[in-house]
């Protein structure tokens, strides 16, 4: 069992979530370079805070753009930068880097920005790091993530007999908070036929397994607790966090059908929180496909090995369920843009706020956020709650 | 010779073995020479006791299935090959997992099973480079 020490514990609460927002639209934005997605949300966040953009002095980014880059295009100078890329959780990731560096005194006012024209390629320059790929995995036919999650996804369903109606389940869940949330880029209803009968793309997944791909930009700003008292809205406390990587490629996973970078990531934001997984009633899981929310319950210890699938049953996850999972309609059916990380936090800090509208469960108190970057290679974790 | 997949790139001088070894149609694998374990992809010490001794062995070609998906589409530029291909991920008899295509079978759910007995296939795909290949254990 991971735990963490004294001195990550003292930083239990010791800073909030004060801004969130999307930029100024998400979906299909071909006129929309991924900067300025960046851009849009930095500002649109900072406002939600109740801040100014000159008073950001940390800059956390994950992706193409360097946080030097971003302080280049904001006209900030920032005292403290972290570009720490491991994949799509790398946001979930900098949320503990930020508390930290703010308990420190690093920093005073510490964004989290993503933006990503995933879908378009507007203002794109693809590089990618394929030394290993290149030579292990593309002669294949590999390539994409889809073609390396179905792996972990048809060796659980050898180990645990899990089923493709059970997966399916997964997407219709989703889709029902989608239906909901007026931003969401899918929001009609589906059933477990309707994804059974999609395109198979690659068994064990067909279409609507699989996450959309959108352009899309994010942002989270964060400060000490003592100034999060004087921002616009009440502060959500970040009262755990951890992280964890384990592997690049899926062949150097110890088990295929459970996440060890997951468990970990899990087990320090838990004991950093003095939390259990009864302790919380509003849950974010980074949905790149139907089977990863399920796995990510069994290796965070909510579930039990195989029986990830039966919190999306008999209506267990959706709207009025018992444990609401993925309130923002998910990487699935609201947006995905590539490294989706940030979306999770948003939505649970809004969830934590109250302010969700239609699709908002009654009485937020805890909030459990947990992201994969890769294929489940890295993981950070995040327990956030309201006011103390 | 018309190639039909990505050929690997770059070869890494530390691979270079491996894929000299697949020419020759032989399976060779990194062991370590203080704690013998047996590991891929090739790397410069040992993943389990970091020993710079790193010497290699020939793998018998047997392993099992581990996982497998069946692809419908193709996900790279440059792969030819006509769906449904099964992208497939074996484990070794001598304990490593490897990345490659299972061939010679029918590309379905009905056919295939996770742990299944499989053995290398050595397929020339051009002139430099020849891939291990995996097909049911006769």
């Amino acid at each position: 069992m991971a735990t963490v020490s004294d001195r990550q514990r003292e930083l239990r609460n010791t800073a909030c979530i004060v801004g969130v927002d999307e930029s100024d639209q998400i979906g299909t934005l071909p006129n929309t370079s991924q900067l300025s997605l960046h851009l849009e949300a930095i500002s649109n966040a900072v406002r939600d805070a109740g801040l100014k953009v000159r008073d950001v002095d940390g800059i956390f980014t994950a992706g193409q753009h360097s946080p030097a880059t971003l302080g280049e295009a904001l006209g900030v100078k920032p005292r403290y930068v972290d570009g720490t890329t491991v994949g799509g959780c790398s946001f979930i990731i900098m949320v503990g880097h930020a508390v930290a560096a703010l308990h420190h005194g690093l920093c005073d006012v510490a964004v989290v920005s993503h933006g990503e024209s995933g879908r378009s390629g507007t203002g794109v320059t693809r590089t990618r790091d394929t030394a290993l790929s290149g030579q292990f995995e593309f002669p294949y036919g590999f390539g994409g993530a889809t073609s390396y999650f179905g792996m972990i996804t048809t060796r659980h369903m050898h180990e645990h007999g899990t089923t493709l109606e059970q997966w399916a389940q997964v997407a219709v869940s989703t889709r029902k908070w989608a239906a909901l949330n007026p931003k969401a880029r899918f929001r009609d209803p589906i059933t477990v036929a309707d994804v059974l009968n999609s395109r198979p793309v690659s068994y064990p997944f067909n279409l609507l397994n699989i996450c959309l791909v959108t352009d899309a930009g994010g942002a989270v700003v964060l400060t000490r607790a003592d100034r999060a008292k004087d921002c616009a809205k009440p502060p959500v406390y970040v009262r755990g966090f951890g992280e964890a990587t384990e592997h690049v490629m899926v062949t150097q996973m110890e088990d295929l059908a459970s996440s060890a970078a997951t468990r970990l990531a899990g087990e320090r934001a838990f004991s950093m929180a003095g939390v259990s997984a009864k302790d919380f009633n509003h849950v974010m899981l980074y949905d790149a496909f139907t089977s990863g929310p399920p796995i990510m319950l069994e290796s965070l210890g909510i579930a039990k090995p195989g029986e990830g699938v039966q919190f999306f049953a008999e209506g267990r996850s959706t709207p009025g369920g018992r444990l609401p999972i993925n309130t923002n309609g998910g990487g699935l059916s609201y947006t995905h843009s590539g490294m989706y990380g940030i979306f999770p936090i948003i939505e649970a800090t809004r969830q934590v706020r109250g302010e969700c509208g239609a699709r908002q469960v009654p009485g937020v108190s805890c909030s459990l956020v947990n992201g994969m970057g890769g294929m489940l290679s890295a993981a950070g974790t995040l327990v956030l709650a309201g006011g103390r | 010779m018309d190639v039909d997949r990505p050929l690997p790139s770059p070869i890494t001088p530390e691979a270079k073995p491996f894929w000299d070894g697949c020419k020759a149609e032989k399976l060779m694998l990194p062991r370590c020479e203080e704690c013998a374990h047996v590991f891929f992809y090739p790397r410069i010490l040992c993943p389990r006791c970091h020993s710079r001794r790193v010497g290699w062995m020939q793998a018998s070609g047997r392993g099992t299935l581990h996982s497998f998906e069946i692809a419908h589409q193709a996900f790279q530029k440059a792969w030819k090959i006509k769906p449904p291909y099964v992208l497939a991920m074996v484990q070794l008899e001598e304990g490593p997992r490897l990345m490659s295509n299972l061939i010679n079978v029918e590309a379905s759910p009905k056919a295939i099973k996770c742990d299944m007995p499989v053995e290398v296939v050595f397929t020339k795909v051009s002139d430099e480079v020849t891939l291990p290949l995996f097909q049911p254990r006769r």
